[in-house]
This record gives C-alpha cells, sequence and structure tokens, in this order.
C-alpha cells in the first residue's frame, strides 16, 4: 500500500476549501441579473382550482412575472416522471397520475406548487406571492393509506380509482403457503416504519440560465445526479434537447436520496429563465423543504414468519402498503417494491418467501427513495421478526440468527438476490466480542439496580447496493441503465484529470477516487484533479445513491485506468526501444524486462503528446481513455449491529449506551471514510428510531413542518460508535468494493428496537420510540420490571 | 420579514415613547421576535432595539438577587455572584436553547414573551419575583396572566427582576425532543416562609403554581411528601410530543427530583 | 435605508441597508462570505454561526443593523491565509466533515466551546454544547473527536485566548 494508495487513512482533498468557508453550494452561484423566484404553494391537502386571480400581484413592485400551470402547458412543459415502471400482480402497468410541475386545476398536498412569481428580490416576490388570490373548492383529503383504501374514498387522480397505484407481489404464494402448514411455530408481528423527511442541512435550490445567443439553457442545481436531471429535463419534460441544456451540481450539502429526483422548481427555473430573458434563483426555506422533498419509507406491514421445532425458519409472508404520497416521484415506484422484497431474506437461509405490495396514493409530500430506499424497510421487517421469533422460542437472538444464517455461496434467495460473497458468522462473532455480550446480564442488573431498564437488541443486515446491471435493473422495470463512466485524462505533465459521472455531496470522491488513480499510476494525490457535477464536463453518468460510487464508479474508473496503461505501455514501449510485451509498469516506472532500462509515467505522458518517437499512424498520439462499466451483479455489504440500550422507566427516556458495528463492505479504499459514513448513517437509523416523524393532522397539515417539531438527531442524542469491520472482497467489480453509504441507516432502527423490546419485555411500540411512546409502554411493564 | 422603521433609543425614556405605538415591537434579543417576523407572522411597523439601552447586570444584596432585563442568559448563567445566592436560577438560565441563543436572548425578553415552554417564568412564579417596569413594580402572579399574555401594556417596559433569595432551589426540565423547549419544568423554591412550587411547559394557559405540592413540602420537604400527590391532566397541553397524562406524570417525577436536588 | 460599519475578518466596511437586512444577508450578499450558510428558518441548525465581538452568535437571527459597530470573524477570517486554524486543521484530520454544509458553522461554535469552556473538554460536554449546530452528514462521532484534539492543539498553540 503506497503511502496514499487503496486502503490508506488519506485527508481528504476537498476539505481545505470546506473548513474555510470557500466550498461552492448552489446558493452561492449568482449569474448576473439574476432575478429571484419563490413558488406559492397550496395551504390545502387536497383542493380544485377554481380560479387564480394575478392583478394585484403583477401590480407589485419589483414584479418581473407570474407563472401559472397554464403557462407551462402553453409551451408544452411535460410534467414530472416516474422512472420505473413497476406491474401489478396483474400484469397491469401502475397508476400514474399527471405530475404538472405547476397545478393544473388541482392541488393535492400541502406544498404542492400553484404558482411562480419571479422578482427583483426575493422579498418582492414574497410580498407579491401574498397577493395572488387562489379560489379552492376544498376536496376532503385522504392522509392516512387505510383512508385512502377506505370503500368511497376521495380519489386523488382519476387514472387510479381506489388510490391504489399498484398490487404488486413477488415470490411463490404456494412455496410460501406450503412452508406454513408444516410450521411448528408460526410468529406475527405488525410493524410500521415510520415516514422521514430527509433534511440534507442544505436546502434545495436552483439556478436557471438562458443564452438567446446560443440558445442553451444552463442549470446549476443541488442533485446527486446532474446527467439524469438533463436527461429528464430534455428527454421527458421537453425544457432544450441534451445538447443546448448543461446541468451543474457545484458541491452539494447532503442528498441522502432526496436530491435524486427531478423536482417542479428546478424545472420551472430553468424554464422561466428564458420566459423571464434573466437567469432565474430559487433557495428553499427549509419549510419548503419539509413540504416539498421527497419524503422517505411510510410503510404499514403485517409480516408471519414459519419455523420448525429447532427455530430454523422455514418460510416468510409479508404483506405491506406504502405510501408513496401525493405523486409519483422520479424513482418511488421501485422503492417499496424491487428495493424491499429482494431484501427481505436478509442473510438467512429462507426456502420461501411471498411478499405482496400496493403503492398507495394519499394527500402527502411524495415518497421516495431516502437513504438505504426499500432495504431498511426490509431489514426492519426481517430483523424483527427474527428477534421476536428468537424470544417466542427461548432462544438467544445471536445464536438463532446463526442457525439461519446462509453459509454457501452463491447463494440464490427466493426473491431475486443472489448473494455472491459473505462470511455472517465472522461479522457476529467480532460484533459479539466487541459488545461484550457475554456481561450483558451483568450490565442489566446493574441497571436495575438503579431502577433502570437495559435492553439490548441485534441487527444482521444485508443490503443490495452498487445499483447496478443495467439489464438486471432493466428487466424490473427500471427506465434507464445503470451503469457508470469514467475519463482519464493525461496532461503532457504527467498531472491527471478524472471525469466521473458520480457526485460526490459529502462522500469524499476527490480523495477516494484519486487514491486508486494514485495507486495504480504511481503518482501522487495532489496530481490528480477529480471533475464531477457538470454535464458539459462529463459526458454521461448514473450519479451517486444506491452506495454506487465505489462499486460501479470506481470501477468505471479502474477500467479506464486499465486502458491508459496498455496506451502508456505502447508509447514507453518506442521510447525505450521494446515491446510493449516486454513493458513493465509498476510504481509509477515503465521498464523493459530483464534490464534497466525504465521511465517514469510522467516521461511518457510527455512523450505521448510530443508524439517524436513513434509515428502517427502507427500510435495516436495522446492519452486519455474513458471506460463505462457495467456490473455483473449488485454488491451485497452485511453486517451487524448491536445497540444497547438504558431506560428510564419514570421518564421514557432512552438513552443508546453502546453501539457496536461490525460491517463487511469488502475492500475500502479509505477506512476513515468508511467508518464516516457508517457514523452518518446510524445516527439516521438512530433517528428514526427515537426521534424523527412526518406527522400530517387529520386535514392533511404537516405538523412537523419544522426542527421545533421534527426532532433532528443532535450531538448529545448520540453516541460514540465502535466500528470494526471483517472483509469478504466483491466478486462482481475489479476492485472486490460492496459499498458503504447506506449500511448505518439500514442497520440501526432494528437493532435500536430490538434493545427497547427487551428492555420492555414486549413488542408493543413503534418508531419513533419518543420518551412519551417509550413511557407508555413501560406502563404495561411495570409489574415484570418490578417483579426482576 | 416586512418592512419596519428600525429605532435604537438611548434612554428610556425615548424608548417608551417609540415603543408606546400601536404598531412598534420592542426587540430585546431577539431571539424570539426576528424568527416570528422572518416567517412574516408578525408586521411591526417600528423596532425598538433595547440594546443601546444600559440595563443589564446582576447584583446580589440583603437577601435579594436584582437583574436587569437586558442581562443575557449566558450572562445568568455564568455569574458567580449568583451561583452562591440562587444556583438554581444559573443553571436554569444554562438550560436555555444553545449557547448562541443565550449569548443573545435576554432574561427580560424571555419573560415578556411568556412562551408556556419557556423557563424563566417558572423562577419568577416560584420564587416570588417582583417585576420592574417603566412604569412599575408588578408580583409575578399579577405578570402572567396567560398564554404569551402578560400585564404589561403597550410600550411598558421591562427593566429588571428582583428575586428573593432562597434557602434552596432547584430547577428541573424535560426537555421537548425537537424544540429543546420544555415540555415540563418544575421549579421548587424553599424559603423559611414555606415552599412554592411552578409549573412550565404543560398548562394551556402557562406557567402555573402547584399548589397541592406546595402545601406538601411545606410541611417536610422530602419526596415522599409528594409521591402520593396526583397531579390532574385536566388543563394541560397535548401535542405530539406529550399528551396531557404524560405531562402531568412528568410534573410529578420533576417535582421530585427538584425537591431531591435541591440546594 | 440604515447605514452600518461592521469589521469583519480585519475590514472595516460602511454600507447603506435594508434595516431587515439580516448579519448573514449582509455576509453573504453585500460581502460575498458565502462561507456562513443558512440550513433551516426557526434558529436551529446553527450553520450560520458566526462570532460578533468575540461571540458565537446566529447570523440568520440577527439584524445587522442592531450589531453596528461590531467586530465580526467569519470562517473565512478564522485561517491565516494557508495556514489553518487548530480547529479547522483538526476537522480536517479527524475527518469532522462531509459534506461540509454545516462546517463552517461546527467551527465557529467549536472556537467558542474553547473560549468559554477551555482546551481540555470531554466527550459529554462538547456533546451538550453543540446543541445549537446540526449535521445530517457525520453522525457527530467525528466531529466530537475533531473538537477534542482541535482544542487540546488550540491549547498548544496558544489561541484559545484570542
Ligand atoms: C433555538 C432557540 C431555542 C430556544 N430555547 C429556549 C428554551 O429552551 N427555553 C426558553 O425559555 N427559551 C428558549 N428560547 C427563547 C429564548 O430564550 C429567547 O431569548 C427569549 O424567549 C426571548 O428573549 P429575547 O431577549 O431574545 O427577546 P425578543 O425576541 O427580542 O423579544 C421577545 C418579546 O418580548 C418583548 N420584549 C423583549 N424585551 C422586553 C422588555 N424588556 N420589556 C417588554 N417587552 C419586551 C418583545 O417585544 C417581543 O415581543 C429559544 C430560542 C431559540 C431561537
Ligand atoms: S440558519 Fe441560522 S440557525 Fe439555522
Ligand atoms: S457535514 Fe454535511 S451536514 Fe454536517
Amino acid at each position: 500500500m503506497s503511502g496514499t494508495g487503496i486502503g490508506a487513512r488519506v485527508q481528504r482533498k476537498e476539505d481545505f476549501r470546506f473548513i474555510t468557508g470557500k466550498g461552492q453550494y448552489t446558493d452561492d452561484v449568482n449569474c448576473y441579473g439574476q432575478a429571484h423566484a419563490v413558488f406559492l404553494r397550496s395551504p390545502h391537502a387536497h383542493a380544485d382550482i377554481v380560479s387564480i386571480k394575478l392583478d394585484a400581484a403583477r401590480d407589485m413592485a419589483g414584479v418581473v412575472d407570474i407563472f401559472t400551470g397554464d403557462d407551462l402547458a402553453a409551451d408544452k412543459i411535460g410534467g414530472l416522471i416516474c422512472g420505473w415502471m413497476i406491474h401489478s400482480k396483474d400484469g397491469s402497468p401502475m397508476k400514474a397520475g399527471a405530475h404538472p410541475a405547476l397545478a393544473q386545476g388541482k392541488v393535492r398536498y400541502v406544498g404542492d406548487h400553484v404558482a411562480v412569481v419571479i422578482a427583483e428580490t426575493q422579498a418582492q416576490a414574497r410580498d407579491a406571492m401574498e397577493k395572488i388570490e387562489v379560489d379552492y373548492k376544498v376536496l376532503s383529503p385522504v392522509v392516512s393509506m387505510a383512508d385512502a383504501v377506505r370503500a368511497g374514498a376521495p380519489v386523488l387522480h382519476d387514472v387510479a380509482p381506489h388510490n391504489i397505484v399498484y398490487n404488486w407481489s413477488l415470490g411463490d404464494e404456494a412455496a410460501a403457503d406450503a412452508a406454513f402448514a408444516t410450521a411448528a411455530h408460526v410468529t406475527k408481528l405488525d410493524i410500521i416504519n415510520n415516514r422521514l423527511v430527509p433534511n440534507a442541512m442544505e436546502p434545495r435550490a436552483a439556478v436557471g440560465d438562458y443564452n438567446s445567443g446560443s440558445g442553451g439553457f444552463t442549470l446549476y442545481t443541488t442533485s446527486q445526479n446532474p446527467h439524469v436531471a438533463r436527461l429528464v429535463l430534455s428527454a421527458f419534460i421537453g425544457i432544450a434537447p441534451e445538447h443546448k441544456l448543461r446541468v451543474i451540481a457545484p458541491d452539494v450539502g447532503g442528498g441522502f436520496g432526496s436530491k435524486i429526483f427531478i423536482y417542479a422548481e428546478e424545472t420551472v427555473c430553468v424554464w422561466a429563465a428564458k420566459k423571464v430573458g434573466r437567469p432565474v434563483k430559487w433557495v428553499a426555506d427549509r419549510t419548503e423543504a419539509f413540504l416539498s422533498d421527497a419524503h422517505g419509507r411510510d410503510h404499514v406491514t403485517h409480516a408471519e414468519m414459519a419455523l420448525d421445532a429447532s427455530g430454523k425458519i422455514l418460510g416468510l409472508r409479508v404483506k405491506t402498503r406504502a405510501n408513496l404520497g401525493a405523486y409519483l416521484s422520479t424513482f418511488s415506484s421501485c422503492v417499496p417494491t424491487y428495493l424491499y422484497a429482494p431484501l427481505l431474506s436478509g442473510q438467512y437461509d429462507i426456502p420461501a418467501i411471498y411478499a405482496e405490495v400496493d403503492g398507495i396514493y394519499t394527500n402527502t409530500a411524495p415518497v421516495d427513495a431516502y437513504r438505504g430506499a426499500g432495504r431498511p424497510e426490509a431489514t426492519f421487517v426481517i430483523e424483527r421478526m427474527v428477534e421476536v421469533a428468537a424470544r417466542e422460542m427461548k432462544q438467544d437472538p445471536a445464536e438463532f440468527r446463526r442457525r439461519n444464517f446462509v453459509r454457501n455461496f452463491p447463494h440464490q434467495t427466493p426473491v431475486i438476490m443472489c448473494y455472491d460473497a459473505g462470511d455472517y458468522d465472522a461479522s457476529m462473532t467480532k460484533a459479539l466480542e466487541m459488545a461484550d455480550y457475554k456481561n450483558i446480564g451483568a450490565r442489566k442488573a446493574a441497571s436495575a439496580k438503579k431502577g433502570l431498564l437495559r435492553g439490548v437488541g441485534f441487527s444482521a443486515y444485508i443490503e443490495a447496493c452498487g445499483i447496478a446491471p443495467s439489464a438486471a435493473v432493466g428487466s424490473l422495470g427500471a427506465g434507464v441503465g445503470l451503469w457508470e463512466s469514467a475519463e482519464v485524462r493525461v496532461n503532457p505533465v504527467g498531472t491527471v484529470e478524472i471525469l466521473t459521472g458520480s457526485h460526490s455531496h459529502g462522500q469524499g470522491h476527490e480523495t477516494t477516487f484519486a487514491q486508486l488513480v494514485s495507486e495504480r499510476l504511481g503518482i501522487s494525490i495532489d496530481n490528480v484533479a477529480i471533475i464531477h457535477g457538470d454535464t458539459d464536463k462529463v459526458q454521461m453518468g448514473m450519479g451517486t445513491y444506491g452506495s454506487r460510487s465505489g462499486a460501479v464508479g470506481m470501477s468505471a474508473l479502474s477500467k479506464a485506468l486499465d486502458k491508459i496503461e496498455t496506451k502508456a505501455k505502447k508509447v514507453a514501449g518506442f521510447v525505450l526501444e521494446a515491446s510493449p510485451d516486454d513493458i513493465e509498469f509498476k510504481d509509477g516506472k515503465f521498464s523493459v524486462r530483464g534490464t534497466d532500462k525504465e521511465i517514469d509515467f510522467a516521461s511518457v505522458a510527455l512523450q505521448a503528446y510530443i508524439a517524436h518517437k513513434f509515428n502517427g499512424q502507427e500510435l495516436e498520439p495522446g492519452l486519455k481513455e474513458s471506460a463505462f462499466w457495467d456490473p455483473t451483479n449488485f454488491t451485497f455489504p452485511a453486517g451487524v449491529h448491536i445497540c444497547e440500550v438504558e431506560i428510564d422507566p419514570a421518564t421514557g427516556v432512552t438513552r443508546i449506551d453502546r453501539w457496536t458495528a461490525v460491517d463487511d463492505f469488502g475492500n475500502v479504499i479509505n477506512p476513515m471514510i468508511v467508518e464516516g459514513q457508517v457514523h452518518g448513517g446510524i445516527a439516521q437509523g438512530v433517528g428514526q428510531a427515537l426521534l424523527e416523524g412526518a406527522v400530517y393532522d387529520a386535514n392533511g397539515q404537516l405538523v412537523t413542518a419544522s426542527y421545533m417539531d421534527y426532532a433532528m438527531p443532535r450531538a448529545d442524542d448520540l453516541p460514540s460508535y465502535d466500528v470494526g469491520m471483517t472483509q469478504t472482497a466483491c466478486p462482481s467489480n475489479p476492485l472486490g468494493i460492496k459499498g458503504c453509504g447506506e449500511a448505518g441507516a439500514i442497520a440501526a432502527p432494528p437493532a435500536v428496537m430490538n434493545a427497547i423490546t427487551d428492555a420492555l419485555g414486549h413488542e408493543e411500540i413503534a418508531m419513533p420510540a419518543t420518551p412519551l411512546a417509550v413511557w407508555r409502554a413501560a406502563q404495561r411493564l411495570a409489574p415484570r420490571a418490578a417483579a426482576e | 420579514m416586512y418592512p419596519f422603521t428600525y429605532h435604537r433609543p438611548g434612554s428610556l425614556a425615548d424608548a417608551v415613547k417609540l415603543a408606546g405605538s400601536d404598531e412598534a415591537k420592542i426587540m430585546a434579543g431577539g431571539m424570539t421576535l426576528l424568527p416570528t417576523m422572518k416567517q412574516r407572522l408578525a408586521a411591526p411597523s417600528d423596532i425598538v432595539d433595547l440594546n443601546g439601552l444600559d440595563l443589564a447586570g446582576i447584583k446580589v444584596e440583603g437577601g435579594k438577587v436584582t437583574i436587569g432585563a437586558m442581562t443575557r442568559h449566558a450572562d445568568v448563567a455564568g455569574n458567580a455572584d449568583l451561583h452562591k445566592a440562587i444556583p438554581a436560577l444559573a443553571e436554569l438560565a444554562g438550560m436555555i436553547g444553545d449557547p448562541m441563543v443565550r449569548h443573545r436572548g435576554t432574561i427580560g425578553g424571555s419573560v415578556s414573551n411568556n412562551d408556556p415552554a419557556a423557563d424563566y417564568p417558572s423562577a419568577c412564579l416560584a420564587l416570588g419575583a417582583t417585576i420592574v417596569t417603566s412604569k412599575r413594580e408588578m408580583a409575578a402572579e399579577d405578570f402572567f396572566t396567560g398564554l404569551f399574555e402578560t400585564a404589561l401594556e403597550p410600550g411598558e417596559i421591562v427593566t429588571k427582576f428582583v428575586f428573593p433569595v432562597p434557602e434552596k432551589a432547584n430547577y428541573q426540565k424535560f426537555r421537548n425532543p425537537a424544540s429543546r423547549y420544555a415540555i415540563v419544568g418544575v421549579f421548587v423554591a424553599k424559603f423559611a416562609a414555606g415552599v412554592r412550587v411552578a409549573v412550565t411547559g404543560a398548562g394551556s394557559s402557562g406557567v402555573f403554581r402547584q399548589f397541592d405540592f406546595e402545601e406538601a413540602l411545606s410541611k417536610i420537604f422530602s419526596t415522599q411528601a409528594i409521591e402520593g400527590i396526583k397531579q390532574s391532566a385536566d388543563g394541560l397541553n397535548s401535542d405530539i410530543h406529550a399528551d396531557a397524562a404524560y405531562r402531568a406524570h412528568l410534573i410529578g417525577v420533576m417535582a421530585r427530583r427538584a425537591v431531591e436536588a435541591a440546594r | 435605508m440604515a447605514s452600518v460599519t461592521l469589521t469583519v475578518n480585519g475590514k472595516t466596511i460602511t454600507r447603506d441597508i435594508d434595516p431587515r437586512t439580516l448579519l448573514v444577508e449582509f455576509l453573504r450578499e453585500h460581502m460575498r462570505l458565502t462561507g456562513t450558510h443558512v440550513g433551516c428558518d426557526t434558529t436551529q441548525c446553527g450553520c450560520c454561526t458566526v462570532h460578533v465581538d468575540g461571540k458565537a452568535l446566529k447570523s440568520c437571527t440577527l439584524l445587522a443593523v442592531a450589531v453596528d459597530g461590531s467586530t465580526i470573524m467569519t470562517i473565512e477570517g478564522l485561517a491565516k491565509g494557508e495556514d489553518l486554524h487548530p480547529m479547522q486543521a483538526a476537522f480536517r484530520e479527524y475527518h469532522g466533515l462531509q459534506c461540509g454544509f454545516c462546517t463552517p458553522g461546527m467551527i465557529m461554535s467549536a472556537v467558542d466551546m474553547v473560549r468559554r469552556k477551555g482546551t481540555d473538554l470531554d466527550d459529554k460536554t462538547i456533546r451538550e454544547e453543540l446543541e445549537g449546530n446540526i449535521c445530517r452528514c457525520t453522525g457527530y462521532h467525528n466531529i466530537v473527536k475533531a473538537i477534542h484534539y482541535g482544542a487540546e492543539a488550540m491549547g498548544k498553540a496558544g489561541t484559545a485566548a484570542e
């Protein structure tokens, strides 16, 4: 390992600008002559728009223009799309209602976009917005999924008469039923996966610009995948053809999924820039983020597990209702289906699994992928089920899991996935030791002495990430391929520019990608620049989500580096007057095998461009290569997290006392960055379990629309984490990387809830386990706790 | 924010004059006022900034603590004399918001605002503070008149607070997990003449005294004295973070913890 | 319009501004100091933290006119050229940041924490004192570590009293 190569704890190259306040986020971008956009949002969850009167607003100082859905329609601007087709059990396609960027005749959730006001300043735009008169005919809303599917419920979209987007299923129902018929024990559980608001600290923002000379549009936006944004804005929404639309995602302040999607605001800003002939800037405030960023999770599930007398799992049946909100967001349809049910096998060898998922429309904000996307929901189901089953069968939860672990790889589950590599026992063993599990009894007793309840909870999660193979996702309904691209440009002085279609919004690509280059080319990471997030520079890419940048993005880079090496060897061959086959490349030096003739990488780069030593017919001058990488399988990171809590039954306060994480991410480029990803993921998972929950009232008003009511995890809510690793290399990509971005968020919620229910002695508590919820749950517990 | 005219008077008399108009608003730390204005929930025509006045300071003297209205939470929390005289009051100030809020927010602003979840009102009530304004003196009981309501008249400015020093006291706060304001805060103060207990965060009409606890604790100052006394849930707030029953329960728990910790 | 004079990172400037102008707007829009961020509208996230006359304040909840005459330090003023402040260096060394959006506020709060609490900070104190700063990326673990070592380094470098 070189000092800055693969596996080194290299400090991040991007940090200097962030710690000195020189990051360039979208809100830091100002175009000359820009005007400011503010969106008028629906105050009602469900209403017909009878009329919109703009005259008074137009008369306000500073107003440049005001647009409504009619203006978009007149310009033939298409609606927002959902890019993943899901078919119901009966074979019918999902029922996707139209999703105009500005409402046309109807609003469907509080925060839905009604009009945009563009003015000289944001304050003036806001002043004018208050003068718009909208006559709404308020309709009764459906807020909960139960309300939505009730007979005679109000209907959101005519295409979906019962508010059902799809009834989807996966697995062999008959096989599952057969397993239950022979079961010695059946564990049943009702499970709620609470709705979350992603809350990247940087609110969404967009600056649209139009150059009437070239006819080109530029959009600066807070995006995790600028190329996908360009594709959708071009091909589907019809802003401009791709070669006339440049999308730039500069520094992005966190995404967690919420900045994958193509939203109304950026669509309107870039379109309006041409309409008003000026750059148009919009920056969300936090309230808007709560109302209109795509939310996450929101499942209601009933699950049943069949077991034989020894505690071996025979089958699993799962019935889930997934809230998709008022419209189908960009990738919403696949989250509770193909990103969810295929993970229900967990780390276990389960012969039969059958899952049904109903996607439901409600008058709430659209729901889409949020860190983990489907996999946390699946993990929560399987890990709660396993824990409860172990308890019911009076078995130790760790031993129970071991009994059912998959041990032989590859392992084909009954729900699509083929696990390629792993060693679940190894992670469990290491985690038990790190967590000092053998002394948990003594710690419980010590807590009890203080009048406190201590509990321990496991989560042996698996996820499918490195979201890819294009052919596989295509066969499941994806509208895009999920490969990644990379381009390596070697400059004549031997410095290197890497162009990647992956996008960094906190993950540290400028460092990890440079580490790979440093390792491969034997040059300092200081001589490597990573360029991403600009569709005019990077030809095409699929962006960052699903923990795919390492496994897919860096694999593309690796492939391009292979090509660079091959070409450079040819150049070196000419210079050293040897056959390329005799050239060896090691530690940044090309040498002729068996001789002391050598030349360094920088010199080869120079020779490649000078091209004096070879003629341009035999070998093209220059040193630049690109590659697309499409993997052969998903990757399967897995691990064991153990959470230990102490509950004060008098107040319901839960304190996390210990957190142990042992993860197998395959090969690791930079352990420091990987650990950081684990920490952040755990914090979001703990947030879901203990603190966070989006709550709508009966009228569809979002009660938790600010940090005053939506509890964000703060430093004193969280413990320090004890993070360890095990390693089995991933066979489906050249680097053996599995991906680490979502693991913590996937693993954490069941670990916390298993610990709390262990402490309480019963299962009757849902997330978020706030002090109120825990105190209530502890009421029924009082006798047992006292008896102990 | 809506437009306003900004004033920074140099004398109390000027401030009172400027604040007298109907649409004017006094600004102390602005920690409550400005967020409200930013969200366009308030539209004052004039802002009268008290930061130009000399209203800050803490004095401990003759069994009394006097705190100027413009004294920041951080200065109350960090005052050594106050830590000796009424440690509970200094500790309470240290529990308000976060360090940045405490650097700016003032005791006068907090008490004048009378947020039902604010901390200071409980101290005023339990300690039997006298609230001194630009025109009169009031007992805390008379000052707090309801949810976000006080006896202050338009243009009347709170200038200082006078707290009698108790034998012992303590404040226990149960935080809202999101806002970190009090879901329930209980201030217990023991004087030679008896015990006073004030509860914030819980009451649907703001801070209130818990007379049953006071009576029992005045007889015997111990947790057992109030163990059996049930706080009714009637008239307590219910929201997504805490329903009335939970708040009622927490009042008991926090009161007992305050008694135990009182010094 | 109101005239305001501020000394920001050592530079004194006078501007005529709308009295509504928040300090953060003044810094970002009038001075192009975009390192100070806005992450919320309820004064809770701390992304906007700056030092006013030596104390940490939330610049999103402060009228620029109300701090007329003050000395302001923003994240841009902390390093001396290429020489990072020890707290900045610690955030990089201990990986106390990911997306970087909360980072300027975190660092300004951390430096203020050292001023108030000294250079020997335990985890519990650090976590409590971070009440006013929200980070969505890091899970705080490495921020706590960075502040611990950053404080220590400030002690050694003698920057704590500055
Ligand atoms: C993030 C955050 C967290 C907070 N957490 C807590 C908490 O946990 N507990 C808590 O108690 N508070 C909390 N607060 C509120 C904080 O304590 C405020 O400082 C306080 O409520 C208002 O004080 P201020 O000096 O900022 O007043 P301002 O906001 O300036 O004024 C508040 C109101 O009082 C009036 N007013 C101000 N001073 C006077 C005066 N001298 N005479 C007459 N009227 C006056 C104003 O006109 C205004 O109506 C929090 C605030 C924030 C932003
Ligand atoms: S922007 Fe100032 S606290 Fe959030
Ligand atoms: S580093 Fe992204 S919010 Fe803190």
